[in-house]
């Protein structure tokens, strides 16, 4: 079946089947391979994308169930002008990612928490965070760059 | 961040950004997974469900006639070729070489545990293949056999074999230094004090996030081979896949390993599954291409530790040491892995004085197969397995006699005059200062504050408590002629090249491999400072065989302090072949010619030319010396280091401990690291931070677990507890006490496993300690991971 939707702003549309996880459209149909899988068990939030605002993991929905919907993956997150967005700007700043794989999801994920909560609280970035897995930073680099990002001030995170 | 390494914006100790990010934070990364090839095919892999059991017939037809179904591959396809060898042959006390079965592509015969590949299935589409793959499983006859799974029962049992020709499943029995036994018996019989623990380090999955993955092409025009893969070495990868296993001239086959998503030892070593693309595209005249699921990574991807061991120290009354002595079982699974061998023996044993002028060592080792996943080096890799053992021991030791674990520590110290030392082991610390760490993370710790913070918890009905642990660690490997003689099969050295185009920017080709440490930024860094041009015009090339020279990529913390010695080493020679070129150039003499800040000068006056000057005479060479020189301007550098680094450092765990549930919370975590020269301290803070994470997750989280069948027990992210953002908390990372390394040129240790190998006992040794200053006395230790069930069992004695 024909799925249209809108990613990164812009239609798109492709051949499915019924069973073709969201994750599997984007990287295969689209090539948009930013959104990396890196479990089978829906755990580790690398696939993260933003469904009409909200965070999804894209291997936990079918490509035919985002008809019509507007889908923003990593690729869309730079500023109009390709400079880094927010979010991902504070990743680089604080160091927050080293082998890249986690990090589209991990962008993904915490620009969603910023949407809905400006000002998070240390306790508040680690839980919502608890659905993306990170091997290299021990996360402390990446909870600060989401609560600077936030303009909060970082330097209670030790150094 | 120290303020002294703020101030600086470029060059060397510079916290320079990375220029790596902007590719992985637009998702315009590229990693293996992520390549699509024209006419490409998909690889199924077939694996036993069994933990050991004899093949008795794959009937291939039904999945054969399967559609999309392009060719199928079973062991008896791969019977001929060689093995995947083990990187070194260890001999045993008695001086017999070790056991050594060969490793097959694909399983023949037998298959020896659950995962364990014995076909492959190529089709058009992954799904053909799938499906396919399940056809093929119902085929195959597999007459089950009796696991051996427990490595104790296995050395024990000589009647279930892992390998038939293999009577006891051992590969060998080391003991380091077999000639110091006698005289560390008799040092145990006199001791005055004998304090002894039974310890198991618990079997690990290191789960990079990005799973394997392996695209193999084959050019029918030329006969050459090209196997993308997620390798932190390619070239060892080529050597292994080409000479040893498919005997493919090495000259035929490119390996390229592009972005990869993380190591941490698992991505050294070379698979079948590399083999089987490559052969498999041969045979098809089509890409073949394959990345494992994450349930294929926790069977099939080599796992880390797995030891046993029995440790004994002994002192006198006033916690003086005066001999330690071990006895371990090492679990190193069905196969040997390239490194499994040296492991446990050379990168374990050799540790076993820590930072610690004990007179007598002595360390025994048997290494056992069993129907286990293979196990090799991760993150630390023997030196985390040394580590926790001394460290634990000599806090235990000091329970049992009363003593401070701090001031115990220092009085047994090698002291700072004491350098160069040789330890009973076999090793030769260069340089370092103990002392200095240990001050340091008592003062960024507030251990004078420590006690009110304990009765602030044990208001709310909490148990805290401080673990020390007070490591070392030996760093980039080497020298090549020593390791040869104690049995490694390769050599240690690393390579570099420096290529400074015509106009005046500069690729460099290492043959470190970058998986998440940020080479492309800080060997950026080091050659402008030595070369006295910016970063932005300095691109760091590495990851393909076809443009590198043959380096040994990355693992053991070796990029800078091997590769990245290399490369200046190499920057040596251009500046030396351009003050050549400057003093033909300027019409002086060579000697007078100084080179700084990209400027070639005659000394006392106002000649120069620039950088940019002589790169472009050396390749318009219309002003200079022919006859006595060559044109261009390009050089490389092999370096073979005289000596391992020895970073070290002290850590302090302050836990929390809720009697009532079992469950402990790290409060806080100090790191005091001495990693000599530092060359990028944002990284350097990442590294730290990325390895205490993982031995977190060791001491507190993560368990392997085999049932008595041999079925991992523990094999997606729903059972094997990954450290997530809420188990930890914010770490704090001091790397200001600096001993530069004696005998590389930048000084630098190596960072990158520090905190895994620091941080597991200094965790164990907090709940311990919590539980004993909440008057829990009973409890000696809990093995790791330290779970609440296992501390609450504890707690009830």
């Amino acid at each position: 079946m024909k799925v249209s939707l809108t990613v990164n702003g812009k239609p798109m549309s492709g051949e499915v089947e019924g069973r073709t996880l969201l994750s599997t459209f984007l990287r295969e149909t689209l090539s948009l391979t930013g959104t990396h899988i890196g479990c089978d068990t829906s755990q580790c939030g690398a696939c993260t994308v933003h469904v009409d605002g909200k965070q999804v993991k894209s291997c936990t929905i079918f490509a035919a169930d985002v008809a019509g919907a507007q889908v923003t993956t990593i690729e869309g997150m730079a500023n109009a002008d390709g400079t880094l967005g927010r979010v991902q700007q504070a990743f680089q700043d604080h160091h927050g990612l080293q082998c890249g794989f986690c990090t589209p999801g991990m962008v993904m994920a915490s620009a969603a928490l910023l949407a809905v909560n400006p000002k998070p609280t240390e306790a508040e970035v680690r839980h919502h965070l608890e659905g993306n897995i990170c091997r290299c930073t021990g996360y402390h680099n990446i909870v600060k760059a989401v609560m600077a990002a936030s303009g909060q001030d970082v330097s209670m995170a030790a150094e | 961040m120290p303020k002294d390494f703020e101030a600086k914006t470029s060059g060397i100790g510079a916290p320079m950004k990375r220029r790596e990010d902007i590719r992985f934070l637009t998702g315009r990364g590229v990693y293996t997974d992520d390549l699509k090839i024209a006419g490409q095919t998909y690889a199924v892999f077939v694996r036993s469900q069994v933990a050991h059991g004899r093949i008795k017939a794959i009937n291939t037809e039904a999945a054969a006639a399967m559609p999309g179904v392009l060719a199928i591959f079973t062991g008896e396809d791969f019977k001929d070729v060689g093995g995947n060898p083990a990187g070194w042959l260890i001999k045993s006390r008695n001086g017999e070489p070790m056991r050594e079965p060969k490793r097959p592509v694909l399983a023949h015969g037998k298959v020896r545990h659950v995962g364990d590949a014995y076909a492959a299935i190529v089709a058009e589409t992954y799904e053909q293949g799938r499906a396919a793959a399940q056809q093929l499983a119902d085929d195959t006859d597999i007459e089950e056999l009796p696991a051996i799974i427990d490595m104790k029962a296995a050395a024990a049992d000589a009647s279930n074999r892992v390998h038939d020709e293999i009577p006891d499943n051992l590969c060998y029995d080391w003991g380091w230094i077999e000639d110091n036994r006698a005289k560390v018996e008799e040092v145990f019989a006199k001791a005055p004090h004998v304090t002894t623990l039974e310890l198991v380090n618990n079997r690990l999955v290191p789960n990079a996030m990005e799973p394997r993955a392996s695209i193999g092409e084959y050019f029918p025009g030329t006969g050459d081979y090209k196997l993308t893969t997620t390798s932190q070495n390619p070239h060892l990868t080529r050597l292994l896949v080409a000479a040893f296993v498919l005997g493919i001239p090495e000259n035929k086959l490119t390996v390229v390993a592009p972005d990869v998503g993380g190591g941490f030892g698992s991505k050294i070593y070379h698979y079948g599954e590399e083999a089987l693309v490559l052969a498999a595209a041969k045979k098809l005249g089509r890409p073949v291409r394959w990345t494992a699921e994450r349930s294929e990574s926790f069977l099939s991807d080599a796992h880390g530790r797995d030891h046993v061991t029995k440790i004994e120290l002994a002192c006198e009354k006033d916690g003086t040491f005066l001999a330690f002595r071990t006895e371990t079982y090492a679990n190193v699974g069905a196969y040997l892995s390239n490194f499994a061998t040296v492991t446990p023996t050379f990168l374990h044993g050799t540790l076993m004085a820590g930072p610690y002028k004990v007179p007598h060592v002595y360390v025994n080792v048997k290494t056992v197969f069993t129907n286990t996943a293979p196990v090799d080096a991760y993150r630390g890799a023997g030196r985390p397995e040394a580590t926790f053992s001394l460290e634990r021991v000599v806090d235990q030791m000091c329970r049992e006699l009363g003593l401070d674990p701090f001031e115990v520590r220092r009085k047994n110290f090698i002291t700072p005059d004491m350098f160069p030392y040789t330890t009973p082991v076999g090793l030769a610390y260069d340089t370092g200062n103990y002392q200095a760490t240990l001050d340091k993370v008592i003062e960024i710790a507030d251990v004078a504050g420590f006690e009110a913070r304990r009765q602030a918890s044990a208001k709310k009905g909490k148990l805290r408590g401080l673990g020390l642990s007070t490591w070392i660690e030996a760093c980039g490997i080497a020298p090549s002629h020593l390791v040869g003689i104690l049995g490694a099969r390769v050599g240690l050295y690393d390579a570099a090249t420096v290529r400074v185009n015509a106009t005046g920017n500069i690729s460099i080709m290492v043959g470190a491999h970058s998986h998440g440490q940020g080479h492309e930024t800080v060997f950026a860094q080091i050659a402008a400072e030595k070369l006295g041009v910016p970063e932005s015009s300095i691109e760091i090339v590495h990851g393909d065989t076809s443009k590198i020279p043959f380096g040994m990529g990355s693992y053991g913390s070796r990029s800078l302090a091997v590769c990245g010695v290399a490369m200046t080493k190499a920057i040596d020679k251009i500046v030396a072949k351009g003050k050549k070129i400057a003093a033909h150039m300027l019409e002086a003499s060579e000697a007078d010619i100084t080179f700084e800040a990209g400027k070639f000068q005659v000394a006392g006056t106002d000649k120069a030319k620039t950088f940019g000057e002589i790169a472009f005479s050396a390749y318009v060479p219309h002003n200079y010396p022919l006859e006595t020189l060559e044109p261009g301007l390009e050089e490389t550098a092999f370096y073979d280091p005289a000596n391992f680094t020895y970073p070290a450092g002290a850590y302090l765990c302050e836990a929390e401990v809720d009697p009532d549930t079992g469950k402990v919370t790290i409060e806080a975590f100090h790191c005091a690291d001495d990693f000599g020269n530092v060359m990028n301290p944002m990284i350097v803070e990442g590294q730290v931070h990325g390895g205490v994470g993982q031995g977190i997750g060791q001491a507190l989280l993560e368990s392997t677990t085999y049932d008595e069948t041999g079925q991992l027990l523990t094999g997606s992210y729903m059972d094997y507890a990954m450290p997530r953002a809420s188990d930890v908390p914010f770490y704090n990372v001091d790397y200001s006490c600096q001993t530069p390394c004696t005998h590389n040129p930048l000084g630098v240790k190596g960072c990158g496993e520090a905190g895994a190998i620091g941080s597991p006992p200094a965790v164990v040794n907090a709940v311990i300690d919590a539980l004993h200053r909440g008057g829990i006395t009973h409890v000696k230790h809990i093995d790791m991971p330290v779970s609440p069930q296992r501390v609450w069992a504890a707690i009830q004695g």
